[in-house]
């Protein structure tokens, strides 16, 4: 079989958002994909070694929430202290029970299968990420890097 | 279902770890042997088509069986 390439730009740092692109990747890398994944902005907190990502309900109409809440809790409500953490636990929960891989566990994965991941250099300037927060397996690069990989890639996907 | 060399237990695992866990194990088997795959997602099904076709690893069997699939996959050479 010829070799594919795959290359995703994540750029969302939140829980839910951090599926997509590591299931992608990981499935494309066990079908022989060669992957490149390409993390900016906001993204670029799923490339954290200390992976603390939450997940909001403000906002986000489509988010299912316990006891039917979606549908009768006010919006404002949403907005309450302490709902982000209590969202994002159940949420977390809810993961767990339902043997979806946690976060943690696909990203590994994905390095395993060698996913390459590249961490924007410029998010990492504009928001003062600091490199030692970051895991090790990632090189950094910018705009042209990733085009580097895109420009000779079978699928591109921007999540 | 016939004869196989492996066994893979997947009940219990979402998307995309059946699919994951398989291509690890047989990264580690011959080509021509057989792995048994027992999963519990239904998604895991036409996974499976998917992953066989795309990976020229054959898809000997497939079947349920009480709310449980049954995959037989050959691994190519």
């Amino acid at each position: 079989m010829s070799e594919k390439n795959l290359t995703i730009i994540a750029t969302k740092g939140t829980l839910d958002w951090a599926y997509p692109p590591f299931i992608l990747s990981s499935t494309a890398a066990a079908l022989g994909y060669n992957v490149t994944m390409f993390f900016t902005f906001y993204g670029l907190q799923l490339l954290k070694k200390d992976l603390s990502l939450s997940v909001s309900p403000l906002g986000n109409p489509g988010m299912p929430m316990p006891m039917g809440m979606d549908k009768w809790f006010p919006v404002l409500g949403t907005a309450i202290p302490g709902m982000q953490a209590m969202m994002t636990g159940m949420m977390k929960n809810t993961i767990k029970s339902k043997g979806v891989a946690s976060v943690a566990e696909l990203r590994n994965l994905c390095l395993e299968a060698d996913v390459k991941m590249i961490g924007c250099q410029m998010t990492i300037d504009l928001f003062d990420f600091k490199h030692e927060d970051l895991i090790d397996e990632i090189d950094l690069g910018g705009a042209a890097t990733y085009f580097e990989h895109a420009g000779e890639s079978d699928v591109n996907l921007f999540i | 279902m016939s004869d196989f060399n492996q066994e893979l237990d997947a009940r219990g695992l979402n998307c995309p770890l059946p699919i994951l866990r398989a291509k690890k194990t047989l990264n580690a088997m011959s080509a021509g042997d057989v792995l048994k795959i027992i999963a519990t997602d239904p998604g895991s099904v036409k996974d499976f088509e998917a992953f066989a076709t795309q990976t020229g690893n054959e898809l000997m069997g497939s079947s349920e069986d009480d709310g449980e699939f049954h995959f037989l996959l050959k691994k190519g050479g």
